[in-house]
Parts: C-alpha cells; structure tokens; sequence
C-alpha cells in the first residue's frame, strides 16, 4: 500500500515525520470476516451471484425479453428452469436480473452510506443545535413507515433504475446515521481528536483524516446491511409494479409471475428461482455482516475463539464469557 | 409522564411532517403536477376534467403557503378530498374501513413475534452452542431473507390452495354480516392465522437477534455469576435476573423497528387480499387515486405512531428509572 502523502502545511513545533500508518491493524477486519466461517459462505455466495450478473451474456446469450416458447412451459431439456407467462426462458431472466437486483442493491447501499455518514458525522462531531436537529430528522425518517412511504414516492416519480435508487436511499439512511452519530460522539471525546484540535486542524481534516478511518468497519457493515434492504425494497416494489417494468430484475420476474397468475397454475418454477435468489442474497450479505459484528462486539469473537482453544475437551458450561487473549 | 410528554410531542410532529410530505409530493412534479399526474391520458381529458382533478388535489394558482394552510386545515376538519377510484366516498370513509384490519393485524403479529422470538434469543443464549442454540436462530435468518410477498405466496399455495387449510383472501367470510356473532369472530380468526403467521416468521429474526445479542452481553454481568454462586434456580437466573435486564435495550430498540416492520405489513396485506391501509394503498397506486394515496399514508402513519405510543407507555412500566425522571 502506498505511504499517505505527508501534511503539507508543518505544525508549529510537531516534528514533520510523515505518521506510518498500520494497514495490517487498519484492515483487521478483513482478516477476521475470511476466518469467520459463515461470512466465508457468505462472501463466496455475494461474489459467485456478481459474476453470475457481470458475465450474463456468457451465461445465457441472447435477450432475456425474447419470446422462446409456450408460456408456463415445465422445466426440461430445453429450458431448465422452464418458460414464464410471457413466453420468456426463465433460465436467463433469472441470470439477467441478478444485473438489475445487485446494481440498485449496491447503488442504494453507496449512496445511503454516503448520506447516513456526512449526516452522522457532521451531527456527532458538531454537537449543539445542528445536532439536535439532524437528530430529529433521523428519528423522523424512522418512525414515517418506510415502505408506505416508498411506494408513495415511486407512485410519483417516473420509475427507473435511478430514481428506485435515489427513493430508497432517501428511506432508508436513518438507522445507520444514528450508528455512525453516536460512535463519532465517543470519538470525539478521544485524545488523537484533542490533539488534533489543539494542533490546529480544521474541523473537515479532524472529521475526514482523524474520525472516519477509525469507523470503517462500521460503514462497511451498514454497507452491507443496506445493500439487503436495497435488494429486498426493490424486488417489493417491482412486485407492486412500480419500477421500470422493462428491466429484467428478480422483482420484476415475480410480478410477471404473479399477474400470470403461474401459482394458481401450478407453475412454481416461475416463482422459486427468483425469491430464491434475492433470499440467497441476501442472506450472503447478512452473512458477512455476522463476521462484522464479531468486529464491533468482541465478545462474540472472544466466544468462537474459545470454542476453538477448547474443542476436544469436555467442558462444564461457562455463563460468563472469558477472553482470550492471543499474543500479537 | 415528562417522559411519555415529550414522547407525544415527537409524534406530533412526525405526524405534521408526514402531512407536509403529503402536501409537498404533488407540487415536486415538474410542471402542472395535475397534467404530470395524468401523463398521456391528459391530452385525451377536457379542460374541465383537469381541472376537477387539479381542485382535487388542493391545486391553485394560490401562493403556496395560502394552499399550505387550507391543506392543513382541512385535513384537521376531517376533510382529506374524495377519492376517485371510490367516487363519491371521501378519503376519510375509505381509510376508516382499513384502519381496524391494519391494526388487528400489526398488533396481533407484533405481539406473537416479539413473545416467540424473545424466548428463543433468551434460551438460545442461555444455552449458548447447544442444538437449540446452533439450529433456531439461524432458520429464523433463513426464513426471513424472503421477500415477505414470497413466503404470503408459498403459504398461499401451499396451506390455502394444496391443503385447504385457510382462507387464502379477505378478512371474514363475505357472506358473514359484519357483528359481534361468534360466528362472525371465528371467521376472523380463521382468516387472521395465515397473515398473521407470515408477518411473524418475517419479523421474527430481528427480535432473536437483539435478545440473544442483549442476553450474551447480559450473562457476562457479575450479578449472573453471583446469582449462580448463591444457589438460585437456573429459570430464576434466566428470567428474574438475565433477562429482566436483557430486555430492556431490546424495548428500547422497539420503536426504531416499528415504522419498517408495520409498513412491510404492506406486501402481505397485498397478497392476502386482506383490507388493511396496506392493501388498500396498493390498489389507490394501481387506480391513481392520488388523494386517497396520500391519505392512506398518512392513515398507516397515525397507525405507526399510535402503536409506537403505546409502547412508549409500556416503557415506563418495563423500566421504573423512565417513571422516576
């Protein structure tokens, strides 16, 4: 990794030696979510449904729009998972929606982030007034029911891959806004920021080069957790027909599922393939998350861990949970 | 009561800026929002038609704070327009019919979920690692990664069309009149178990989640080993003394959680056909019936903010130091 370009303006009286940063302490988490052996699943189940969406044409060429055979069609040697009401090969709308599902799963979770950290940490770091009030507004967009209020605004805007995008962003911020506030209000009070302070940083190099390192494994996990709720909202509101309809996604698959009415005909290949899938995401994603938590929570890393010193032994069961500390 | 005070102050002014959203959606559209709203269809509308829809929306050539207050004065008249797609009932008649079942609904999965999923996170971190431990939370994940519309669906075929179980749609048998009949109730009953029972298998994983996550934390207290070292019975310890100060986080957490696991009520109201805000605000979507849309938002977040109220209440019962504030 490349070294951080030294400060360019010298510290009265601070010596100008450029700080070393750890990398192998900054990206601890990493190392921990790959020994963690569900969030290894998980990750293994997010990055196979990437590529499945990324080499789409490669995996099923040609237009998954395309009319192929007798509608509600069994599944067999032809089209494996069968053919939907439309006349569509469900193998490929399947593949083909992993494209559209993911890209406003991660897009929604990008730009929430992106709003729930300034919001969280501008409210945590500057305090008083400011903060009470972007307060307010985070418990408001939290207790206005969430999907009501999604399905009002796409009932409004012109559905498309952008606006879906941009209206569950704005839904769906708040909770880790309140995260990111509360750990910048105890990081705040730590000495580094104290130091930094008093060395005279401006407030924009405290929050960006002092605070924000030190919750990255939390803005990743709300990433993560967000991408789940962008990839189950989405799929919600195409079934309520209310996004793009045109696009191939896994919601859009089962609201041509439903108005076919493929249930009340038996045909179940239409419906299992695509739930299945976003359920397979988003429980890769949630998956990974748990391997987060055990970063946020050490108790519950200190609990695998000792599992792991004691496996063979018999052990009488133990309430408290005790650390075990590992030399570095 | 400075506490549940300041508690409905908040909500007061949750339900003003879900009113001010309702009032600002229309006039974000680009344009002559009644035009907006009508898209191609308008050109085929007389100048008449448009303008009935633009009267119908509280729409005029006012400045906007003039149709700011005479929004919200009518609104606390009790006059939220007519709805269209239900001509000639007003808004107001439309979402007093959906407004019990919602509440029937919410609640009744509310409190299965949060018994159910509280025992298990409780005895699942008492019995860290044990099969009950290693199996139940993780199938409640599982189940609850579904779309909550996909498991409506499967319990549909399944137990309402394969097995005959259940009714599959509505909230009563239609031929039923409507009153306090045994047979009348019964029939709601039997049309509540399948709603009710998918809300609960999809919420359930967060009340798990936070238990066992509360309790673990919970049982590392010297107060546990204490209580261990003094003889308590082992259901006295996990009752009276871990889970007593478990939930109170949990309790806490309650209302965060509680405007997005009754606003998914939506979905299963929808495939349920049940005639809840939810199902209702679907078919407003579907019909465009942007007053009674608007109206039923607002319907499903009074519902929100009484139901969060009621725990705020219940709060100061779980947890004496809110009482002593």
């Amino acid at each position: 990794m490349a070294e951080q370009p030294a400060p360019t303006q010298p510290i009265l009286g601070a010596p100008q030696k450029p700080q070393r940063v750890d990398w192998r302490r900054r990206f601890q988490w990493a190392s921990i979510i790959i020994s963690h052996p569900q969030a290894r699943i998980g990750l293994f189940i997010v990055v196979a449904l990437i590529l499945m969406g990324v080499f789409a044409p490669l995996i099923a060429p040609g237009d998954p729009n395309e009319f192929v055979g007798m509608p509600n069609q069994k599944p067999g040697d032809e089209f494996i998972l069968g053919v939907d009401p439309l006349g569509r090969n469900e193998f490929a709308l399947v593949v083909w929606g992993a494209r559209v599902s993911l890209a406003i799963g991660f897009g929604t979770a990008a730009l929430g982030m992106l709003i729930a950290t300034t919001v969280g940490m501008i409210a945590g770091y500057f305090g008083g007034l400011l903060d009470d009030i972007l307060v307010l507004i985070m418990n408001l967009f939290l207790v206005i029911p969430g999907l009501p209020l999604l399905i009002l605004l796409a009932a409004y805007l012109r559905p498309s891959t952008a606006t879906v995008i941009f209206t569950l962003a704005i839904t769906g911020w708040a909770f880790n806004a309140r995260i990111i506030r509360a750990v910048t209000l105890s990081l705040r009070e730590k000495d580094y920021v104290a130091a930094a302070i008093v060395a005279g940083e401006d407030n924009l190099t405290i929050i960006f080069r002092q605070i924000l390192p030190n919750m990255i494994n939390l803005i990743v996990g709300g990433f993560i957790g967000m991408s789940i709720y962008g990839i189950a909202s989405s799929t919600a509101l195409a079934f309520l027909g209310l996004t793009n309809m045109e696009d191939v996604s896994w919601g859009t698959n089962l609201f041509y599922a439903q108005n076919g009415n493929s249930l009340l005909l038996g045909a179940w290949w239409v419906f299992v393939p695509s739930g299945f899938l976003v359920a397979l995401s988003a429980l890769g994603l949630a998956w990974i998350n748990f391997g987060m938590d055990e970063i946020t929570n050490p108790r519950l890393r200190a609990e695998r861990e000792l599992r792991k010193a004691l496996k063979g032994t018999k052990l009488e069961r133990v309430r408290a949970t005790p650390v075990i500390r590992r030399g570095h | 009561m400075k506490y549940v005070l300041r508690r409905l102050g908040f909500y007061l002014i949750a339900f003003w800026a879900a009113l001010t959203l309702d009032f600002i959606l229309p006039r974000l559209l680009p344009g002559d929002p009644a035009a907006a709203i009508l898209g191609p269809i308008g050109s085929r509308m007389t100048e008449a038609q448009i303008n009935a829809l633009r009267q119908a929306l509280g729409l005029s050539d006012a400045p906007l704070w003039e149709q700011y207050i005479q929004f919200v004065t009518h609104v606390f008249q009790g006059d939220l327009g007519v709805s269209y797609s239900a001509f000639p009932a007003p808004v107001t008649q439309v979402i007093a019919t959906g407004f019990g079942w919602t509440l029937l609904l919410g609640l009744s999965s509310l409190t299965v979920s949060v018994i159910v999923g509280h025992l298990i996170g409780i005895y699942g971190a008492w019995r860290r690692g044990s099969a009950f431990d290693v199996v139940m939370p993780p199938l409640f994940n599982f189940i609850g990664a579904f779309p909550s519309f996909f498991l409506a669906l499967g319990a549909v075929y399944f137990l309402g069309l394969q097995f005959k179980w259940f009714p599959i749609a509505h909230a009563a048998e239609d031929s039923l009149t409507p009153g306090l009949t045994p047979e009348y109730l019964l029939s709601v009953l039997h049309h509540l178990v399948l709603p009710m029972s998918v809300a609960v298998l999809v919420n359930l994983q967060v009340w798990i989640q936070t238990m066992r996550n509360n309790m673990i934390s919970v049982l590392a207290e010297d107060y546990i080993t204490m209580s261990e070292a003094k003889g308590l019975t082992q259901n006295r310890i996990m009752f009276g003394y871990a889970a007593r100060n478990a939930i109170l986080p949990s309790v806490t957490g309650f209302g965060i959680f509680l405007g997005s696991i009754l606003g998914g009520q939506v979905l299963i109201e929808q495939v349920f056909a049940y005639p809840g805000l939810g199902y209702l605000l679907v078919r407003a979507v579907g019909a465009r019936d942007y007053p009674l849309m608007g109206g039923l938002f607002l319907g499903i977040t009074v519902g929100v903010l009484l139901i969060n109220f009621v725990v705020d209440i219940l709060y100061t019962r779980v947890d004496p130091r809110v009482r002593a504030e």
